[in-house]
Formats: C-alpha cells, sequence, structure tokens
C-alpha cells in the first residue's frame, strides 16, 4: 500500500502599481489594486470555486479516505479578504470536513529563509497563528516558499518544533534516490522529510494538456496504473503542486475537473492505493536515510535551484536593500509600514526581475506584470525608495513623540 | 533673399535636438529678411491643419505684420512630403514606425502636391530608399519652384542628396548643415553608407555649417573637406514665452539629473560612475537618469551591481512637459557626453535655473562660460563639481544667476546673422 499526499500551493502576491520617479516623495500607495482584484477574482472564478467545491464533494463522497492538504500564503488570505471573501469561507469550509491539513509557510511567501533567521521566525509565527485564526488548526508541517530548502533550513524548522517539511525530490539531491520514502534533515533527524515526486506530480500541472506529450491525454486509469505500479518501490507518493493548476493554469476544457473528479475512486478501487496528510505520513513511516543538502534548492525551474529569485545583480540588489530596513520597520512597527514590508517581501517580486529566460520563459512570464526584467527592477526599487525614505521620517517622529511625553509628564 | 530648405523634422514632432534648432534658425532668419521654405518629409495629422492654414495664409502673400510671429509664419512656407524619413532610429524600429506612420500618411495627405506625385500610399521600409526618395522628390520640387529661391540649405545627411539634387536642378549654391557628425552618433563604428552621404554632401556643398569647432575639426579632419568653406555658426536657444510652473518638490534630497537618449555618445557609464563616487560620501543625494536607449539595460545592471539602486532612479522616456517637470526638480544637470557637436539641453536646463556641468568634448562647451567644464572619462572631476554644487550654496547660487544671463544672451538672432551672411557670400551680385 501506497500513500498519496496531495499537497497544494495557494499563494497570489501584491502586485506594485507603475509607480515613478515623480511619485516619489508625493505618493505612499504602492499597490496596483484594480490588477490585484481583477486577478483574484478572475482565478476565483477559473479555479478557487470550481475546485473547492470539488475537493467537498470529494471528501463527503469518500469520506476519511480521501484526504489532501494545503498552504496559503499569508498575502493570499489577505487578499482573499480584501478581494474574494466567499473564496475563504469555502477553504473554511473544506478545513471543517476534518479531512484537510494545513501547512505552515512564511507569512510573505518570502525568501527571508535565505537571509535573515529572525525575519524567517517571525513570518512562520504569523503565518501559523493565521491559519490557526482563520480554519482552526495549528500546523505541524512545514512547506517553505517555492519549497526551498536546506539542511539549514530545516534545522531552523525543526528548532521551531516542526515535525515535518516539505521539499524537492531534486535529481541532483538525490541521486540514485527515490523520493516516494520518507527522509530526514540531516543536522536534526527529527525533522522528517517529503519530497515531491517531481514527475507524477508534473504530469498533472505541466504535462495534463500538452498534446506534444507522448503520454497524451492522460486518462485517470492511465496515471493510476503509474501510481500502483508494484515494480516501483516506495510508500509514498507526494503530488505537490501548484493549487492554480486546476483551471487556472490548466483551463477547464482541457478536462483537468473531470480527471480530477474521477481520479480518488479510481485510486481507491485498486487496494494498493490510499491518501493521507503530511502529519498522517510520518506518523505512519520512519525515514529510510538523511537527506544532505548544504546549498538551498527549490522546485523552481530545470535546474531547482534558487536563480529564480537570487543570483542577477538586480536581484541581489533589490534583496540586500529591502532586508537593510527590516530593524527599521521593526523598531517603528506600525501596522502600516509592516503591510509595505510584507508584500515587498514576496518573492514574485524577485521572480520578475529574473533574467534566465532561455528555457522556463513560459512560467516565469505566467503572471508577470513586466514586459522586461529591468522595468520590474526600476519599478520595484522606486517604491522601495520611497518606503525607506517614509520609515525614516516616520522613525524621527516616533522618536520626537517619545521625547516630548515625559517632559509633557513633568510639566 | 529667399532659401529652399530641406529638413526633416520640425515642432511639435521632434526626436531630438535638430528640430527644435531649424525651428529657432528659420525663426531668426526671419528678423534678417530670409524667406525660407521649409521641406518636411514627414507630415503628421495635427501638424498638418496647423500648416494647412499657414500655407494658404502665405498663398495671399501677406506684407510683413507688425505681429512678429504672423510675419514669421508668412516667410516661413511649408511643404509636406509624405515621406519616411526618420533619424537615428534602427532598421527594426524603422519598420514599426514606418507601420504606425502608414495611416497617418493617408489621412494626411492632402497637401499641394497630391496631384503631382503618385508615390503616395507606397512607402519604403528601408531608410535608405527613403532617402533616395527624398531627393527625387527635392529635385521635382526644386524644379517646380524655379526661380523661387536663391539658395539650398539642407540639414544633416538624410537631406543631402535631397539638397545634391536641387542643387544640380536648379544650379543654386548648396549650403550644407551638420548638427552632428556619424562620428558622434556611432564612435569610431561609423556606417559607411552614412558616412559616405555626409561626405557627398560636403563635397557637392558650395559651404558647410558646423555646430561648432569640434563639429568643424571632425569635418575637416576626417571627411576631408576643404577648411576653407566649412564655417562656425554655433547653434542659440530659443525659449517658449509661457512658462510651465515649478512642480512640487517632494523630495527634500538633492536631484542630479542625466537627460538624454541612453547611448554610447552621450556618456551614461560615466554619470554612473560619477554618481556611485558622490553617494558614498555624502548621504542626501539622488541621481536620476531620464531617457531610453540602446545602453539602459546594461546601465542599470551596473547601478545594481554598484549597490546604489535606492538613491538611482530611471524616468523611462520623457514627454512633454515632463521634461521642464524634471529640470524643476533637478540641483545639478550632467550632459557627459563622450561626443556632442552642440548639446542644447544644458542650455534649457540653465535657462530653469539649473546649474550644469558639461563635458569638454560638447559644442555647448565653446560657447558657455557659467558651466563646470570636465572631460567626460575624468569621474572623478565629475564627482568633484557635483559634490562642490550641491554641497556649497554660493557656487549653485552664482552659477544659476549667471547661466540665467549667459543663455538669454545666446539668441538665434545672432546666429542666425552668421547663416545669412553666408547666404549672402554665395548670391553673385
Amino acid at each position: 500500500m501506497k500513500t498519496i499526499c496531495l499537497y497544494f500551493q495557494v499563494h497570489q502576491p501584491f502586485r506594485l502599481k507603475k509607480y515613478r520617479f515623480f511619485n516619489m516623495g508625493k505618493d505612499h500607495y504602492y499597490l496596483d489594486d484594480f490588477a490585484n482584484r481583477s486577478i483574484m477574482k478572475k482565478v476565483a472564478e477559473r479555479c478557487y470555486f470550481p475546485m473547492n467545491s470539488l475537493l467537498l464533494k470529494l471528501i463527503r463522497k469518500h469520506g476519511k479516505d480521501f484526504k489532501v492538504s494545503f498552504s496559503i500564503s499569508g498575502m493570499a488570505i489577505e487578499q482573499f479578504r480584501e478581494f474574494a471573501p466567499e473564496v475563504l469561507k469555502s477553504f473554511k469550509k473544506l478545513a471543517d470536513t476534518g479531512n484537510v491539513e494545513f501547512l505552515a509557510e512564511t507569512y510573505s511567501h518570502s525568501l527571508s529563509s535565505l537571509v535573515d533567521k529572525d525575519e524567517f521566525r517571525d513570518q512562520v509565527k504569523r503565518h501559523v497563528a493565521l491559519i490557526k485564526e482563520e480554519f482552526g488548526q495549528k500546523p505541524v508541517t512545514f512547506r517553505n516558499t517555492e519549497l526551498i530548502y536546506s539542511d539549514e533550513i530545516g534545522e531552523m524548522v525543526a528548532d521551531m518544533g516542526f515535525k515535518a517539511m516539505l521539499a524537492e525530490g531534486a535529481k541532483h539531491i538525490l541521486g540514485w534516490k527515490s523520493p516516494d520514502f520518507v527522509y530526514a534533515n540531516a543536522i536534526n533527524p527529527r525533522l522528517k522529510l517529503l519530497l515531491r515526486n517531481f514527475k507524477l506530480s508534473d504530469d498533472i500541472a505541466f504535462r495534463f494538456s500538452d498534446r506534444g506529450w507522448d503520454c497524451w491525454p492522460l486518462t485517470v486509469d492511465k496515471y493510476v496504473a503509474w501510481l500502483a505500479n508494484d515494480e516501483i518501490p516506495g510508500e509514498v507518493i507526494n503530488l505537490f503542486m501548484d493549487y492554480e493548476t486546476f483551471g487556472e493554469h490548466q483551463w477547464a476544457d482541457t478536462g483537468i475537473f473531470d480527471f480530477f473528479e474521477h481520479f480518488p475512486a479510481c485510486a481507491l478501487s485498486t487496494k494498493k492505493l490510499e491518501f493521507g496528510t503530511p502529519k498522517e505520513i510520518i506518523a505512519k513511516y520512519q525515514p529510510v536515510a538523511v537527506l544532505h543538502s548544504p546549498y538551498p534548492f527549490s522546485w523552481a525551474d530545470e535546474e531547482r535551484d534558487i536563480t529564480a529569485w537570487l543570483g542577477n545583480e538586480l536581484q541581489d540588489e533589490a534583496f540586500r536593500n529591502i532586508y537593510s530596513i527590516r530593524d527599521k520597520v521593526k523598531k517603528l512597527n506600525d501596522p502600516d509600514y509592516n503591510h509595505v514590508w510584507d508584500f515587498l517581501q514576496t518573492s514574485d517580486h524577485f521572480y520578475y526581475m529574473a533574467t534566465k529566460w532561455f528555457s522556463d520563459g513560459d512560467v516565469h512570464s505566467y503572471f508577470n506584470p513586466y514586459d522586461t526584467p529591468y522595468e520590474a527592477f526600476i519599478n520595484y526599487m522606486n517604491v522601495f525608495s520611497d518606503f525607506s525614505r517614509e520609515l525614516d521620517i516616520a522613525m524621527k517622529e516616533s522618536k520626537k513623540r517619545k521625547l516630548a511625553k515625559p517632559k509633557a509628564k513633568s510639566a | 533673399m529667399r532659401v529652399l530648405m530641406f529638413g526633416w523634422e520640425f515642432p511639435p514632432h521632434i526626436a531630438g535636438g535638430l528640430g527644435t534648432a531649424c525651428y529657432g534658425l528659420t525663426r531668426g532668419l526671419a528678423k534678417h529678411d530670409v524667406d525660407v521654405k521649409f521641406v518636411v518629409p514627414r507630415a503628421y495629422g495635427d501638424e498638418d491643419q496647423r500648416f494647412i492654414k499657414v500655407l494658404n495664409a502665405s498663398e495671399v502673400e501677406t506684407p510683413y505684420g507688425e505681429d512678429f510671429s504672423e510675419s514669421f509664419w508668412d516667410k516661413l512656407t511649408f511643404i509636406h512630403i509624405n515621406s519616411n524619413l526618420i533619424p537615428y532610429v534602427s532598421p527594426e524600429e524603422f519598420a514599426t514606425y514606418s507601420s504606425s506612420e502608414r495611416k497617418v500618411g493617408e489621412v494626411s495627405w492632402r497637401s499641394v502636391w497630391k496631384d503631382k506625385y503618385t508615390f503616395s500610399g507606397k512607402y519604403g521600409t528601408n531608410l535608405m530608399e527613403e532617402v533616395a526618395r527624398y531627393a527625387m522628390v527635392a529635385a521635382q520640387v526644386a524644379k517646380n519652384l524655379e526661380g523661387e529661391f536663391d539658395v539650398i540649405h539642407a540639414h544633416d545627411w538624410l537631406t543631402y542628396y535631397a539638397g545634391i539634387a536641387a542643387k544640380k536642378i536648379s544650379g543654386k549654391p548648396l549650403v550644407v548643415h551638420m548638427h552632428a557628425t556619424e562620428f558622434d552618433r556611432s564612435g569610431e563604428n561609423v556606417n559607411q553608407q552614412v558616412y559616405d552621404i555626409e561626405r557627398a554632401g560636403m563635397a557637392e556643398a558650395d559651404r558647410v555649417i558646423a555646430v561648432s569647432n569640434l563639429t568643424r575639426k571632425i569635418v575637416i579632419e576626417k571627411y576631408g573637406i576643404s577648411p576653407g568653406k566649412v564655417l562656425t555658426v554655433h547653434n542659440a536657444v530659443m525659449f517658449k514665452a509661457t512658462e510651465t510652473k515649478e512642480d512640487q518638490r517632494g523630495l527634500d534630497d538633492k536631484i542630479v539629473t542625466f537627460l538624454g537618449r541612453i547611448t554610447y555618445q552621450k556618456g551614461p557609464d560615466y554619470f554612473v560612475e560619477a554618481a556611485a563616487k558622490v553617494i558614498k560620501r555624502v548621504p542626501n543625494v539622488r541621481f536620476v537618469m531620464a531617457g531610453s536607449g540602446d545602453m539602459m539595460n546594461h546601465v542599470i545592471r551596473r547601478v545594481a551591481k554598484l549597490g546604489i539602486a535606492d538613491r538611482f532612479h530611471f524616468t523611462g522616456f520623457l514627454k512633454g512637459d515632463e521634461v521642464q517637470r524634471m529640470f524643476s526638480l533637478s540641483d545639478v544637470y550632467i550632459m557627459p557626453s563622450v561626443s556632442e557637436p552642440f548639446g542644447i539641453s544644458p542650455l534649457e536646463a540653465m535657462r530653469s535655473n539649473v546649474p550644469v556641468i558639461i563635458s569638454k568634448q560638447s559644442g555647448v562647451a565653446e560657447v558657455l562660460k557659467y558651466a563646470v567644464k570636465v572631460n567626460y572619462w575624468d569621474v572623478d572631476a565629475m564627482a568633484d563639481a557635483i559634490y562642490g554644487l550641491i554641497t556649497y550654496p554660493a557656487l549653485s547660487k552664482m552659477f544659476k544667476r549667471k547661466g540665467q544671463e549667459e543663455v538669454d544672451s545666446l539668441k538665434w538672432d545672432n546666429s542666425a546673422g552668421k547663416v545669412a551672411g553666408i547666404y549672402r557670400s554665395l548670391i553673385p551680385k
């Protein structure tokens, strides 16, 4: 019996408006409300609503035999609250079935794990609190932004009390080993690792509608036969993908919803497959080995590294700048400023600045509001510069106020 | 005196400083009793309406009115030829221009030439083809206007064939005006075709006008033109009577501005290096690079690499009022051109009360006293100058005040007087 772990990532960045040099010093509203609202509405209609109701239907049909897990970024939840509260309600309904595990991640869908331990911990704590507030469960499994993982990041996560973490089943890390077993962190082996089976995950996420693929069309029978194949050893099959795969990356007319509707019944009927959430899986299976990776890797692009977000001059400069003001933001601790600091950290902004368009251009240009990485950089830096300036002004003012108070008392 | 003039752009539709210079020159010539028939290859819808009105007014041949601007327009007759000449563009850019032009051209093709020429509707997509076509049209214009002009004046290489053709047909003397040389545009990697046209134009010409001594030197040394017929007439500057309102400043930092095409010729790299040096020393300064061009991405990367992106901003190409707005936000204006035949933008900055730093390799350096002059490659000197102008108010105050006076004294009347003198020397008495 193999356990299928279905995990879906839900995330929407706050997109920045066109912010020019002339705006600086005068205009301190940085978001493109129109784009954010309209994209949220579009994706809700194509993906979140139909897929949530399909999952609800499947859970009602199969009871405790069918389970899924989600991670929803803080940025997505904030936008649900603002633009599509009904979507949030439908996720709550799923949470209420008890068949859904919600994972923890960084609140801003940020890259903080790569640069700032304190900020990383902060964001994870905030996300855990948010998930508890919205869905009534305290996450015990962690997934980092874009599945970025290294030994050190795993150690930090273990220190925070998480029992399991998701990562990419990257070939260059695994070598001959299979992603279909539970592994453990190299520094703190108590943290168990679930590795994405990228082949079987991408068959749905990327190749489902690809008519040039020799396995097209992908039928439920064919797919389940691959999963249930006795000749391939393994205990778990981790199918991790963006939730927007359903209806947005793969449109409804590709048959993706029909495929998914019949997938659980077909899988269960083999008697060789069951569904489980990460916390159930780590309770059931023991790690077969530790996984070593001193360098971070992710689920992105052919390279499975972090060069989609960091590495070129533009990305590094923007990244360096945003984390250079952390202390000030924390010291000021003003909700308006915290919010800007949050959405500026979202990994998507750095993704837009990627210049390696060659093999993964399609995925990169998806949802990318900028024509060129240079434009993305200029816009981000303009916003950052104004924000940083505003932050300095606010700091000065708050200092003045603090100094003024005791005086008033003594007088 | 009557002049048949070939240009390629005229305000408000201008791509660079040339149209502005032509406008100033023709206005100045009107004061010196020179009648100008200005041939422009491009026709826009909005321009047309305005000029057809002017054309009608001149048909009536009213005597010079009291109002200056009216008499100016009376003397200046526009002849539009629907051609796709666009200066300084790559073939790719030209293709997009010419396709967008097509629609405009159809609408505005209502000039007096309509019945006489049959090339309307057929637009070449090759710039050199257009140059040749313009020459053919020029020959016809010269024929039609026989006896109505005494001198031919052609501005920059795109119109040189036109000028030569007109000279061959009419036998009238030809003056060619070098606003820029191919060496200014492309450095040492000159386009041979363009160079050849420039050289042919100057060889055929009776006089060559260079916009600066710097340009004159290039003409003589690199094109082998006989020094005797090359004369320098510096450009001047003319401002709109209505001053745009000062933009309210949002930033209290000092702002140092570069404004122009971001290309090799303009020296954007040196500006960035100087900026990095200043930012290291002075906390409250920001640098702005306004414009676009083929070196923009390179410059952005360099700025990121130097780690100054939070204080170095890019505005992209600025349109219309935005240029004035940018000047009003600036504390220092820099033109670090590697090679600039003249360079009118520092004058515009000075006019807007902005102290300027210019490279010694610019023609405008020959006429300005109240500008800091540095070698374009000397980023230390540039950084020093920036530091001085933003740190010592007395210095910038002096530059502002004296700069205004200096710019006001650079009148097109004077330059046009020199040009009129050149015309006169060519007409047999």
